[in-house]
């Protein structure tokens, strides 16, 4: 078995086939160590920021005992020689001052004991577990912070501290420790450093003779280091995604493990040494063999650092397409969260390091039932120098996977903007539009490119088209593909996709066109566009008038592929607001205020497998497809009518914000997870220790997330608001069954945490919208007139919505 | 203090030989190096690894092995086939013996210093047994089928291990029969290598057998069974030395990678008693293949073929944290190889097989403080002086009216007569040398150049006339009584009366030239003497030692000087102290009486005595006063070391007339560029 802490549960896997056995839940903050039991490897110890550790029996997934010690717990350390105690690590009133002591477990038969026999062993320590190793069967223990190393032997009660001068290097030295590790066997320890050295230390029980020796392979910090069970080898990792192996200790007999895809962030041993394992900062773990033979992977939805493709359903696998891996496509399955697999779309060699200027993935787009897959990809060194290559891949049923059929070298003088296939089922030859920052927007077409070798199709440009030379900025096929509508800068214009002639333009004079498409279905004579300056617009097609226009400042606009619905989500300054409406009527149809305190960058449609069907009103739009949205700080979220424990209820009525299963890779992307990382590597029984993503579907958790991320980047403060509103949400759950009151109660709970929060009452809220009615209304007064009443309209039945 | 025009001369050409062996004495504290050249350097560590003693190399003479045995006796042997025992008193060779083996490639003392063993060309080993003025053969090892190419003893001396091409042979002394032979492994990184050389072998008391080899391997082994213990591969290229603590409880090894490794002793946990050898610190301190290394009890010696001897010591066994425990790099000899010819503004450079003869630039452009003057007539190269036979070049000197050369080799004394008619030079050899002047360790001329005074080996000094186109023997000082110590430094007062001579320890004799008399002797001081200078017009010796104190004596009133016994009450400034290369060259400013000019090879400093001394919380390195500030801070804050450190490495600078003086650089990048290139190694990062 494996475990890994994902906030505030222990997940349980199964080293051979990957799948989670059990969830240990019970903490209610974040978990920040696992330890086996050194007594009973059947039981597994783990503490957490609330204060507790707890004693599980992990076969069953049985909660055994709770400690409660009362400081917030940074670590944890078990050691089989401290029959009745484990290390922890606390921190003293200030801030960044942290200790490790030992607490003394007293033996009861109770479920809940409190623990309160604390005594002090060394301070100045680094939070990270990383930080803090025991050695040769519990002599001594080694910490690192900083420059410093010390070292305190428990039979002599002494503490001996190394120090390696910052100084000494004029050439900039990093000579901070990252991360310590003991020999099992002899009295030898490993530090990492940030400059990429490992020291072996020996003699360090003699504060003169004391020596080291140096390891260099990794050029980046050391992220982890790990001995083998017996000592004889030595295992190391960073940033260059590889592990090295260092057999002997020494420099010269070394093995690698490449390619591991990120960086590696924790490296742990199984305690009967036949397999290691590596968590990485791509929200994945390998187990691998002694042999360094990667044997499994456990795999999140991959975190990138940027998503530029956007949100994407493959029509095929309804799975969700994304930046993966550096110069990769995820195919991630929202049902079952799991990647399903990456499409290497660069297929380059990934270097990873600082200030290098990779190629990124821009844009990518499906077409044709997901026969055809289009990929941008664009690397500006500088200003005059812009690489640009256009990819076409071609589904192919044999392999099942996507074959490059074409490759386009600089399809545009300029960054490509959009990119949009012609869905429509007419149209035998697939049609591709990009539109570019140059001015012009290309259609491609798919011709035969058969020669006497083969036969074979290619796609050649078709037509090129500009207006007035403006930069092209968006484009969009109408859903019969009749239409395509191209928009340049503050003008929207509309082709005749038979002929490409230009058929008429809408020019609203609101600032860049920022979002563009086409009503579905009954609302296909109407097209909206969303300017940069914040406003919605609507024309009709077969007047070509504008139909309305409504004061948003829309960030992501999606349309639904199996209604008419449109969603919108505009940012304010309070946060982000999803509407959802129907072109042909400028009344929203839902409006849920606040979804996200931060950006909301993209979002989809994800059609259901089976439809739902909600009577309600406000939920009718989320039959037959989820929407899902990304925000700035990469959690995914998703609106759900109710969760699963909440199904037992089935008339509630509420909706939440809910997190759902995918959602909660991203939520650990978010930044938990590289915490509960730091906060300890855990331990396994029979196989290994390691930490995972929570796959969880807890409904509870749900609404807080919105909050979490851009409040507090720091991590530490995330999880713990995390962790309450979970428990609160709990609690209430059972009494509260209208919307807004539990919005209130969520709302009231992370208010706790963070003084952002607004409390919102019934009546509040109601009188809030209103206000934002009157604002609008306000805002349009300035306007032109005819548009004025239209907006009182939608002003109107906005209210009543609420 | 005045401002100067310097000639800054960087046409020096000179590139010390790599260094070959080097061989530490306990007992002693000293340090022998011997060089590609055949030249063995006497390095006394408590002097401040002063360079104390010599022997010019011979180019016959490839030195491979050197040793000390019983204390004080030095032996070296090379591929000439010879075992040579040097003099170190009278320094020269006391005896050269054939071993009869072909080139010798190793050789070894017995732990009680009485036998010596040494590996030769045709396999074989051979014992000789140290006889109290000779060696004598005793007898020959099981022959092997190549090359010894390294011995190691057993502490207890019943037992030896010789490495060889592909194999360790360990050999019983008594029965002189190989006991074990162990077959080193020639994989090299997976890679069949031709042949796999033994280059070192250290026998512990414990019975393990160390060696290391070209593989890159250091490797245990147990001489008991013959069985390989442990392996490090620690170089992709060659270990080509190894050198054990008396302890026993660390190593050191280098490779041709440049590299020194540590190897210590370590106890397995803190409680129990087994111990394993760990490789601790790697030192890149060469950039060249370190050809040997040397452990000391505090230190770690390495040189190669870079031509330096680093010195590092072990941080752990040093008690106090002063400036001994900084490392240490010695390039350059302690000893001077140019002279100069103040009258025609001539320098002399000696290199190990001629002597070049240049004419300094000129310039006729003048310039602010610090500017760069530009050359109206280049720097010429006059003469190339090739000497005869393979002996390598002792010292030499040019006369300061530049028109007589003189120098010598082991054997033979050599003295030219400098004709100038315009732009043209004769040389005339004169010939017909006495038979007493066979070698010198030290020529000098006096100041008006009548007169040439040359310290022989023997200890004693002649003091010669020198006519136009011949020469007079007018004297010679008889060592003095008993001692047969070589006179090295020598020094002649400007008014020609007075004659100063250091050896390498004792005192410093004074001689009055007049009345061809000892005058004095100055007090004998603990370090050695590194530099003398007799100043005009007051006749105060100065002598600096190697623990960088200088000393200021009155010849005329035969005691230290008032100046001499302040600085000596208040002490030098304890940067001045920590310096890390010896005073090589006192010099005078003929206008002001009050300055002492003199340099090492990282500084060069005038010494104004009218100023007060410099106690150790003022600066001693002070920059070049800033001209803005106002003189009276300036005045406040001089003291009397005017210390300038814009040239180095500085080999030699002197004073051509009172605004003109010469410095002679030798950047180590020259040196760098012009040795075989280095074992390619992969940088990350390029």
């Amino acid at each position: 078995y494996i475990f890994c802490v994902s906030g505030d549960f222990v997940k349980v896997h199964s080293t051979a086939t990957e799948e989670c056995v059990h969830i240990l839940q019970g903490h209610r903050n974040l978990v920040t160590g696992i330890q086996l039991n050194p007594k009973n490897h059947l039981q597994l110890y783990s503490c957490s920021f609330d204060g507790t550790i707890k004693l599980w029996d992990y076969i069953d997934g049985i909660l055994i005992k709770t400690f409660t010690v009362g400081h917030k717990l940074h670590a944890l350390f078990t050691l089989a020689f401290a029959e009745d105690s484990v290390f922890v690590i606390i921190n003293k009133e200030k801030p960044d001052v942290f200790q490790l002591v030992s607490v003394k477990l007293p033996k009861s038969s109770s479920q809940e004991i409190e623990a309160k026999e604390l005594s002090f062993v060394l301070d100045y320590i680094n939070q990270s577990p990383k930080c803090i190793a025991f050695g040769n069967e519990g002599e001594y223990v080694a910490a690192v912070r900083d420059f410093y190393l010390s070292v305190y032997f428990f039979k002599k009660k002494t503490t001996s501290r190394f120090t390696l001068s910052s100084s000494k290097n004029k050439k900039h030295a990093k000579n901070n420790f990252t991360c310590v590790a003991c020999h099992p066997k002899e009295d030898c320890i490993a530090t990492g450093h940030k400059d990429g050295k490992i020291r072996l230390w020996r003699n360090f029980d003699d504060d003169k003779k004391y020596t080291y020796t140096c390891l260099h392979w990794h050029h980046d910090m050391v992220m982890d280091l790990a001995f083998s069970v017996t000592g004889t080898s030595l295992l190391s990792g960073g940033r260059e995604s590889v592990l090295v192996e260092w057999r002997d200790a020494t420099e010269k007999n070394k093995e690698f493990l490449p390619r591991l895809g990120a960086t590696i962030e924790h490296i742990s041993v199984s305690p009967a040494g036949d397999l290691f394992c590596t968590s990485h900062s791509d929200n994945k773990i390998i187990i691998i063999h002694r042999n360094l033979e990667a044997s499994a992977v456990i795999q999140g939805l991959v975190k990138d650092s940027n998503i530029f493709t956007g949100l994407m359903i493959d029509p095929r696998t309804k799975a969700l397409v994304l930046n993966g891996k550096p110069g990769h496509l995820q195919f991630y399955s929202l049902q079952h969260d799991k990647q399903l697999y990456n499409l290497d779309i660069i297929q380059q060699e990934y270097i990873n390091d600082y200030g290098l200027i990779q190629i990124e993935l821009t844009k990518a787009a499906f077409g044709c039932y997901g026969n055809w897959l289009a990929t941008v990809e664009q690397r500006q060194e500088k200003e005059t120098e812009l690489e640009l290559q256009m990819k076409l891949w071609m589904y192919n049923k044999k392999t099942q996977g996507f074959v490059l059929n074409t490759k386009i070298n600089m399809p545009h003088e300029d960054h490509i903007t959009a990119l949009c296939f012609c869905n429509a089922e007419k149209f035998e030859n697939p049609t591709l539009v990009t539109a570019s920052k140059d001015g012009h927007f290309k259609v491609w077409i798919l011709t035969d490119d058969s020669d006497i070798y083969k036969k074979a199709v290619g796609w050649t440009c078709d037509f090129v088209g500009s207006y007035h030379k403006y930069q092209a900025t968006n484009c969009c096929f109408s859903e019969d593909g009749s239409l395509l509508a191209v928009s340049f800068e503050e003008i929207v214009t509309i082709w005749d996709s038979e002929t490409w002639e230009l058929k008429c333009t809408f020019c609203q004079r609101a600032g860049n066109i920022r979002h563009l498409c086409f009503g579905r279905l009954t609302c296909s004579k109407y097209l909206l566009g969303a300017t940069e300056n914040g406003i919605l617009c609507c024309w009709n097609l077969l007047s070509c008038a504008l139909e309305w226009s409504a004061k948003l400042t829309i960030r992501v606009m999606e349309p639904d592929p199996c209604s008419e619905n449109i969603a919108a989500v505009s940012q304010s300054s309070a946060g982000s607001d999803l509407f959802v409406f129907k072109p042909s009527e400028p009344r929203p149809l839902y409006i849920q205020k606040n979804i996200s305190r931060e950006e909301v960058q993209w979002g989809v449609f994800v059609p259901r497998d089976v439809p739902e069907s909600f009577t309600s009103e406000a939920y009718q739009w989320l039959n037959r497809s989820q929407f899902y949205f990304l925000t700035k700080s990469q959690s995914l979220l998703t609106f759900s009518t109710k969760s699963p424990e909440e199904k037992l209820t089935p008339t509630s009525q509420q909706l939440l914000a809910e997190e759902s299963l995918p959602t909660t890779p991203f939520y650990f992307i978010l930044g938990k997870h590289r915490q509960q990382q730091d906060k300890k590597i855990n331990e396994a029984l029979e196989s290994e220790l390691v930490q995972l993503p929570l796959t969880e579907n807890i409904p509870a958790i749900s609404e807080l997330l919105h909050t979490p991320a851009h409040v507090l980047p720091s991590a530490s403060f995330l999880c713990s608001k995390f962790v309450n509103s979970l428990l609160l949400s709990k609690e209430t759950k059972s009494g509260e069954e209208i919307l807004e009151d539990v919005d209130m109660e969520e709302e009231k709970e992370s208010g706790d945490d963070s003084d952002e929060e607004h409390d919102f009452t019934e009546n509040t809220q109601d009188a809030n919208d209103t206000d934002l009615g009157e604002d609008i209304i306000h805002q349009l007064s300035k306007s032109e007139e005819k548009e004025l009443r239209k907006f009182r309209k939608v002003d109107y039945s906005w209210i009543t919505v609420l | 203090m005045g401002e100067f025009k310097v000639h800054r001369v960087r046409f020096f050409n000179y590139i010390p030989s790599g260094i070959r062996c080097v061989a530490y004495n306990n007992q002693s504290n000293r340090l022998a190096v011997s060089r590609t050249d055949g030249t063995v350097e006497i390095y006394n560590l408590s002097a401040n690894y002063f360079q104390e003693k010599f022997f010019p190399g011979h180019e016959s003479r490839a030195t491979e092995a050197l040793c000390w045995a019983k204390g004080q006796r030095l032996f070296s042997a090379g591929l000439n086939g010879e075992i040579i025992e040097y003099d170190l008193q009278a320094l020269n060779i006391k005896y050269a013996m054939d071993a009869f083996g072909g080139p010798i490639w190793s050789m070894a003392v017995s732990p009680h210093g009485s036998q010596l063993l040494v590996g030769c060309e045709d396999g074989s080993v051979k014992l000789f047994q140290i006889t109290p003025d000779k060696i004598q053969f005793e007898r020959n090892f099981d022959r092997q089928k190549s090359r010894i190419l390294s011995l190691g003893w057993h502490p207890s001396g019943t037992h030896v291990a010789a490495g060889s091409i592909d194999y360790i042979s360990v050999f019983d002394v008594k029965s002189g029969s190989a006991v074990h032979k162990m077959l080193v492994d020639r994989q090299y990184m997976g890679v069949s290598k031709r042949k796999c050389i033994i280059w070192g072998v250290a026998f512990l008391s414990d019975g393990t057998v160390i060696s290391v080899d070209s593989a890159g391997k250091v490797q245990f082994w147990d001489s008991a069974t013959g069985t390989l213990v442990k392996n490090h591969l620690i170089a992709n290229a060659d270990v080509q030395s190894i050198a054990v603590s008396d302890q026993e409880d660390s190593f050191v090894v280098g490779t041709a990678e440049g590299t020194v490794f540590h190897f210590q002793l370590v106890s397995v946990t803190s409680n129990s008693s087994e111990k394993q050898w760990v490789r601790t610190k790697p030192f890149q301190h060469h950039t060249h293949d370190v050809r040997a290394v040397a452990h000391s009890p505090t230190a770690l010696i390495s040189g190669g073929t870079d031509t330096h001897l680093v010195i590092r010591p072990l941080m752990e066994k040093v008690e106090v944290k002063n400036y001994d425990a900084a490392l240490r790099k010695i390039t350059f000899p302690h000893r001077r190889l140019i002279s100069c010819s103040k009258k025609r503004q001539l320098l002399l450079f000696q290199f190990t097989h001629h002597l070049e003869l240049w004419r300094l630039g000129s310039t006729v452009a003048t310039g602010k403080n610090g500017d760069t003057l530009p050359l109206s007539r280049d720097a010429d190269h006059l003469l190339h002086l090739k000497t005869k036979g393979p002996e390598n070049i002792i010292c030499s000197c040019i006369s300061p009216c530049g028109s007589w050369i003189a120098y010598s080799t082991t054997s033979r004394f050599f003295l030219y007569r400098l004709n100038y008619e315009h732009d043209n030079i004769s040389l005339q050899r004169v010939s017909k040398m006495p038979a007493f002047l066979r070698s010198a360790l030290q020529i000098l001329f006096s100041e008006d150049s009548t007169k040439l005074f040359v310290a022989s080996n023997q200890g004693s000094l002649h003091v010669i006339r020198l006519l136009e186109g011949s020469f007079k023997h007018l004297h010679t000082f008889q060592p003095q009584s008993g001692t047969v110590e070589s006179m090295c430094l020598l020094a002649v007062s400007p008014d020609g009366n007075w004659l100063a001579s250091s050896g390498t320890s004792a005192g410093v004799h004074v001689y009055n030239i007049k009345h061809l008399k000892l005058h004095c002797t100055v007090p004998s001081y603990n370090f050695p003497v590194t530099a003398l200078a007799i100043a005009p017009n007051t006749n105060n010796l100065v002598i600096a030692h190697s623990d960088q104190q200088v000393f200021e004596y009155s010849i005329p009133d035969k005691q230290y000087t008032e100046w001499s016994r302040t600085i000596q009450k208040q002490g030098f400034h304890y940067l001045w102290l920590q310096r890390d290369t010896p005073i090589t060259h006192i010099s005078f400013h003929p206008k002001r009486p009050m300055h002492i000019l003199l340099h090492d090879a990282y500084m060069f400093c005038i010494i104004d005595k009218s100023l007060p001394l410099p106690n150790d919380k003022t600066l001693l390195y002070n920059p070049l006063p800033p001209t803005k500030e106002s003189d009276v801070i300036r005045r406040r804050t001089a003291h009397a070391f005017k210390i300038s450190k814009i040239y180095k490495p500085l080999l030699f600078m002197d004073l051509l007339d009172e605004r003109t003086l010469v410095a002679v650089e030798r950047p180590l990048d020259d040196i760098i560029a012009q040795l075989p290139p280095p074992i390619k190694k992969k940088k990350f990062g390029t």
